[in-house]
């Protein structure tokens, strides 16, 4: 086997100092340094979630004040959402796969591709430092007036780290659009690109137009902290409401930017481990746009209780429904996908199905929510908490590493161990649902959230999440260590372990440093398993060491 | 079946009963389709495992029919939600008018509430039973939500500006009040709750038996204001006063000098008060100070009740 | 388009097939990004039309308080600078080195000067108490005298309202921030500027290579226009 010589040249070992590394302006590279971060912001934001699990316990405070416990939460909150899982597929999958994908040897702009990981690391350094010198206690919604006036702790530094990562997000952002756009093979047209790429672009399009109104909301309340000037003070007559509208105006779209692109895993995987296209496909690529634009038009459904106009909460509440048919309609498309597949249960298709249940119940919830009616009992209680985790952990979440596992092999050149890889995927499912399904009913039954003490009666729901709670840390944890493992002990793997179609698994396992000698010509749609070559693990055209 | 975990909110209003409604519909349409989804999940992994050997002839790659149906059959479900949810929220959002008004007022960490009879209570409140119940509330520092799950009613609390919610009890017992959006350090501490008293037992704690001792209701507490702060040398129904009328001002539709018509509500009355050239009325000069910083924000609710109650003075049936 | 690496230039990345698709990518990656700065400053341009249906009186004398005569030099000079600008893009794209150094710092001069008069303004605006935070004063008096009230509002405004006072201190939070966030733009801008000259300096410009020029240009105009937008919002609305 080609792949098994320990002398070929790829991307990993071609030359290993530390500037190698750091300066490197390969997308591959660059991929890898993004998932270092981003697992470091991971466990930060796990630890907390442990924490104010572990407290929640009981009804009375046990473990910790209230200062503390409001701030892990913040700290969970802002870590999971700005450092972790915005960054996730986008930045660690994307910056990998895109350019492979597409049959390029690189991102249009390796420069500001290395860049926007530097800013983000920058970024991140601000939100440690605010962890460091005593936490941020706002939550991640940074409400006015308490965060711009009332607040005693850093949330300078906290809007100051979220504004310059938002700027790696729209450096990766512009990328991406620009890459896809100008960069694509001969012969890959727009509608034989795979369903991962069309995810990408509707999270592209979002960083692009979301990301700098937020930069600029924290950035005016850092204003409003640091120097007095006050755009939201209600003391000098500014509109607390104003800061809800722009901030949701940024992070009503970032939730889709915390799903589009798991969607685009999840086609890949099914299609491979159903080995059928996926069906309607130009449904599925269009619905991701759809996504894309109408998410820019209902933030005000996080606002029916905040004295907003009825008027204007009908007008959300509808463009909220709408937003949801796209999602329901990739939903069906999937399940369809399997109708007369030969479908093998291997590790990432057991997270693709898994993301299929968990976001079709996390977008069901959705429903609730975006009924007025029924949002005035729910909002701000358990029920919106789980409501977004079943989207951001049981969709992004459940995607992010359906796609590790899946591009393990091309990523790193080596196999997990399948049995406990479909064993931890097992353990996450269990853990997951047993921490957030009682939190529907806590919601319901009216647990506000953001609670650290709370009434006797929802005790056994809560120390159920929390039993939850720990079977999903350890199924995370088991994931990192076989991982790691794998990293030095795994099977080595083919080009194509999977057999699976698509430009990424032509090039060999891990990929050459510029991933094609010679620009590959596409003459087939996506996901052709009909196609005899896709079963020969391997077939690298022009894909070996170019120097 | 008591399995000592509880399932479901307790019903302790009208409006409750009706979201509950609502509720179960969506389960029920969500059970559904998490059922399908599910159900043909496992259906097509036993059936198309790679190991079996069904029939798998050249799959189909779309089918323009099925996509329609799975696009419409959702949207039509989603707008049957959208209108139930929209009916039921503008009854959320109207309170009757025979309803009897409390002030609330919200700060860190703790609900300051004053009923039309003056009594004022700290993180509790009594209610009679069976009794429309409006609540006008404001926030003296940061934002809160007054939410009590048992009447499946949330409204936030901003400084600055006046918010209403609404409820009519139609249970007796002691249920839960939260501050429902995040207020900083003590937030889960800015609890209280909501008792509702047979209307019998009300009057008994009204009269002192039970709770405290009654100060002046707002109606007089803002009488009282009106005289002291001089409202009364100005705003008095004579001719050649410097100042409008306040008899039934309240509810009616007031023409601004700069030539726009509003109506009359908390809000406008408010904004005179604290801001009274923004909202100067037509035919009068712009002589009357501001008093902001010289009236709290109780003080205020309590000038406005007795604004509204000179409604009933002047012309019967124009007040609100 | 399949055959690569049968020329590649100096200024060619190795992941470009041709000089045409790299001069395309930056073009369009640098629409995108104008796109982003548009809503960035979207942001705080819809904020400020809330709050200016919201207080008209008040920013309004606020806005009168800010010297018409510099604005409208500031606006001169800075379209002139986006002409200067645009020559040095021509110049780039025939190949002329000495005019592309020439005009670009032209270009620089402008931003200075736009610069310059914009410390005079903020200047005067220190001098009376009028910087937006906790040195904000607001002198009644000082708006009395300078007539800043509009005729049409002189009759329902009270200037020694301190609720008027306030309102006028968020329309110099706004004036602030707005003009303090296109200043850096300018900056951010004239720095590139220099990193221009020293490539021209070094003859890297030519016609098959004018990207970076064209890019700078495409920023300048986007930062120019801006003001184009900030000048009447702040300073002509509500004039008498």
């Amino acid at each position: 086997m080609e792949s098994g010589d320990t002398k070929r040249k790829h991307y990993l070992n071609i030359e290993n100092t530390p500037q190698s590394w750091l300066l490197t302006l390969d997308h591959k590279r660059i991929g890898i340094l993004y998932l270092v971060t981003i697992l470091l912001f991971f466990f930060l934001g796990g630890v907390a979630a442990v924490l104010f699990r572990l407290e929640l316990l009981t009804p009375d405070a046990h473990l910790v004040e209230h200062e503390t416990y409001n701030r892990l939460f913040t700290m969970h909150g802002v870590t999971m959402i700005f450092f972790f899982l915005i960054p996730s597929i986008p930045a660690v999958l994307g910056n990998f796969l895109l350019p492979i994908m597409i049959g390029a040897r690189d991102m249009a702009f390796p420069r500001i591709n290395l860049a926007s990981w530097y800013v983000f690391t920058a970024g991140g350094l601000f939100g440690l430092a605010a962890i460091v010198f005593g936490g941020v206690d706002t939550g991640w919604t940074f409400y006015t007036p308490y965060s711009s006036t009332y607040a005693n702790s850093n949330v300078i530094l906290a809007a100051l780290g979220i504004f310059i990562a938002g700027f790696a997000s729209i450096m990766t952002g512009l990328n991406f659009i620009v890459t896809i756009h100008k960069m694509r093979a001969p012969g890959l047209t727009w509608f034989r690109l795979p369903l991962f790429i069309w995810g990408q672009y509707a999270t592209a399009i979002i960083m692009i137009l979301g990301t700098p109104v937020i930069a600029i909301t924290v950035l005016l309340v850092g204003i409003e902290r640091l120097f007095g000037v006050g755009i939201f003070d209600p003391a000098i007559g500014g509109d607390p409401l104003l800061f809800q509208h722009l901030f949701w105006f940024y992070s009503h779209p970032a939730v889709y930017i915390m799903i589009l692109p798991g969607m685009g895993v999840i086609s890949e995987v099914i299609a491979c481990f159903s080995r059928k296209r996926i069906f309607g496909y130009h449904v599925v690529a269009f619905s991701s746009l759809a996504i894309a634009i109408l998410g820019f038009f209902v933030w005000g459904h996080h606002m029916f209780v905040s004295s907003q106009s009825m008027y204007a909460g009908m007008i959300f509440s509808i463009l909220s429904f709408l937003v949801a048919i796209p999602s329901a309609i990739k939903v069906f498309n999937w399940t369809a996908t399997l109708y007369k597949g030969s479908i093998s249960l291997d590790t990432p298709m057991l997270y693709a199905l898994g993301f299929i249940g968990l976001f079709t119940i996390g977008g069901l919830t959705g429903l609730f929510l975006a009924t007025m009616a029924i949002n005035i009992h729910v909002h701000d209680t358990y029920f919106v908490v789980a409501h977004f985790h079943y989207v951001m952990v049981g969709g992004m979440l459940m995607a992010f590493l359906g796609g590790i596992h899946f591009w393990w092999p091309k990523m790193f050149g080596r196999m997990y161990p399948e049995a406990w890889g479909r064993f931890a995927a097992i353990v996450i499912f269990v853990g997951f649902n047993l921490t957030f399904f009682p939190q529907f009913i806590l919601g319901y039954l009216g647990m506000p959230r953001r609670y650290h003490v709370y009434p006797e009666e929802f005790q056994v729901l809560n120390v159920m999440s929390t039993a939850g709670a720990s079977i999903l840390g350890a199924g995370y944890l088991m994931v990192f260590v076989y991982l790691v493992w794998s990293l030095f002990k795994g099977r080595r793997s083919v080009s194509n372990p999977w057999c699976a179609a698509g430009l990424e698994w032509r090039v060999s396992s891990p990929p050459p440093q510029h991933n094609f000698k010679k620009a590959p010509v596409v003459d087939r749609d996506a996901y052709d398993y009909t196609d005899e070559d896709v079963y020969k693990s391997d077939y690298d055209s022009g894909g070996t060491s170019d120097g | 079946m008591d399995i000592g975990i509880p399932l479901f909110p307790e019903q302790a209003s009208d409006l409750a009963r009706d979201v509950d409604m609502l509720f179960f519909f969506l389960i029920a349409v969500s059970m559904f389709f998490v059922f399908l989804i599910g159900a043909l999940l496992i259906y097509f992994i036993v059936k198309f495992r790679r190991r079996s050997n069904a029939d798998r002839p050249d799959a189909t790659r779309s089918h323009a029919g099925l996509e329609i149906a799975w696009t419409v059959i959702p949207l039509i479900l989603t707008m049957i939600m959208f209108v139930w949810g929209a009916v039921l929220f503008f009854k959320q959002s109207r309170p009757p008018s025979d309803a009897m008004e409390i002030l609330v007022v919200g700060k860190q960490w703790m609900w300051k509430i004053q009923h039309p009879t003056g009594h004022t209570e700290i993180n509790e409140l009594h209610v009679p039973l069976g009794q429309p119940v409006k609540l006008n509330m404001t926030s003296e520092d940061v934002i809160h939500s007054f939410y009590v799950p048992a009447f499946r009613v949330k409204m936030d609390v901003l400084p600055g500006r006046y918010t209403t919610a609404w409820f009519t009890p139609n249970r007796t017992g002691r249920f839960h009040l939260f501050c429902a959006e995040y207020c900083g350090t003590e937030h889960s501490k800015m609890v209280g709750s909501v008792n509702v008293l047979t209307p019998v037992e009300y009057e008994r704690w009204l009269a002192g038996e039970v709770g405290d001792t009654p100060a002046d209701t707002p109606v007089e507490a803002g009488r009282r204001l009106f005289t002291q702060l001089g409202c009364a040398t100005c705003h008095h129904p004579d001719a050649g006063a410097l100042g409008p009328d306040l008899a039934g001002v309240f509810g009616s539709e007031v023409t601004l000098a700069d030539g726009r018509t509003v109506v009359a509500d908390e809000d406008y009355l408010r904004q005179s008060i604290l801001d009274p050239r923004a909202t100067l009325v037509d035919g009068y000069e712009p002589i009357m100070p501001t008093f902001r910083g010289l009236v709290n924000e109780q003080q205020l609710m309590q000038l406005i009740s007795y604004i509204k109650s000179l409604g009933d003075a002047g012309e019967t049936g124009e007040g609100m | 388009m399949a055959e690569t690496e049968t020329s590649h230039p100096d200024h060619l990345a190795h992941h470009f097939d041709s000089v045409e698709q790299q001069r395309e990518s930056a073009s369009f990656g640098m629409w995108l990004f104008i796109a982003q700065e548009i809503m960035f400053f979207g942001g705080l341009f819809l904020g400020y039309i809330v709050y200016r249906i919201k207080y008209p009186m008040a920013f309004a004398t606020g806005s009168n308080l800010l010297s018409i005569e510099w604005g409208a030099f500031n606006t001169a000079v800075l379209i002139g600078s986006s002409l200067t600008m645009a020559l040095a893009v021509r110049a780039a794209q025939t190949g002329n080195n000495r005019l592309i150094i020439r005009w670009i710092l032209a270009t620089m001069l402008l931003g200075s000067v736009f610069l310059g008069v914009k410390v005079v303004e903020y200047k005067d605006k220190y001098d009376h108490q009028l910087v937006a935070g906790p040195m904000f004063e607001f002198d009644a008096d000082y708006v009395l005298e300078r007539e800043a009230v509009p005729a049409v509002y002189a009759d329902d405004i009270d200037v020694h309202d301190p609720q008027f006072g306030s309102n006028v201190h968020l329309f110099y939070s706004f004036y602030f921030v707005m003009t303090g966030m296109h200043a850096l733009h300018m900056i951010i801008g004239i720095g590139v500027m220099i990193w221009l000259l020293v490539k021209a300096y070094r003859k890297r410009f030519g016609p098959d290579y004018y990207s970076p020029v064209e890019m700078t240009g495409l920023y300048w105009h986007f930062v120019d226009i801006v003001w184009i937008f900030l000048f009447p919002m702040l300073y002509l609305m509500g004039r008498h």
